[in-house]
């Protein structure tokens, strides 16, 4: 399993994971497309590299569905951040959890 | 110089026909036979003086890792113009045709992407007159 601090630390890598929230199971062509909209303008080679590292991290999980892959967010890395410093719910917003 | 023709290069040529008139709702404008294959062109029923489509046999043995490549990552080689990509795709999904890209508005454009069943994705692409 890669770094996930690694792999959040790089903006183009965290825009890919918020377009993966937007819409689910997208084909690398559909999220370069996403980034240049976003004014990313980064080849299709480095998204596939961005791409790879969330993949280690786990971040990301690459489906392959006939001649087609798909790529699909998966937050569950995330847990161990707010095991490991929890996260009070009396802080949060209107004293809400 | 003038801009008459593009292709498509697909795995079965009467298929190709088949899903390019039938689905998709071109409609053939030449065909002539040459030996194994066919010199086999559609046009669209709104420009039938337009652009020709040549449904070119894919038979190279360099076409089918290239196409592959490029289905595998998503990326359509070809793209249409339609007045309503939403109608369109919907009207697509009906028929069975499978989409790789939902609909998707970037600004005044929308597109989406289709699998075209002879080994090629297709974008249909919508821009609002200016």
């Amino acid at each position: 399993m890669g770094d996930v601090f690694k792999a959040l630390a790089d903006p183009t890598r965290r825009a890919l994971l918020d377009e993966l929230q937007d819409r689910d199971g997208q084909t690398l062509f559909e999220l370069c497309t996403r980034l240049l909209h976003r004014g990313v303008s980064s080849s299709r080679q480095a998204v596939s590299q961005h791409l790879d590292v969330l993949e280690q991290a786990g971040l990301v999980r690459r489906r392959r569905e006939g001649r087609y892959t798909f790529h699909s967010l998966d937050t569950s890395p995330l847990r161990a951040i707010t095991e490991r410093w929890r996260i009070d719910p009396e802080e949060g917003p209107c004293g809400s959890p | 110089m003038r801009i008459t023709l593009t292709s498509v290069l697909v795995d079965d040529q009467e298929k190709a026909l088949r899903f390019y008139t039938e689905v998709l709702g071109f409609v053939k404008k030449t065909e002539v036979p040459l030996g194994e294959h066919r010199w086999l062109t559609v046009v669209s029923p709104d420009a039938p003086d337009g652009v020709e489509l040549v449904l070119e046999p894919g038979a190279h043995p360099a076409v089918p890792p290239f196409k592959e490549a490029l289905v595998a990552d998503g990326i359509p080689f070809t793209s249409f113009t339609v007045d309503d990509v939403h109608a369109e795709a919907e009207r697509l999904r009906a028929l069975g045709v499978r989409f790789t890209q939902e609909p998707l508005a970037m600004g005044p454009v929308t597109t989406a992407v289709f699998d075209d069943t002879c080994g090629n994705l297709i974008q249909i692409a919508s821009v609002p007159a200016a």
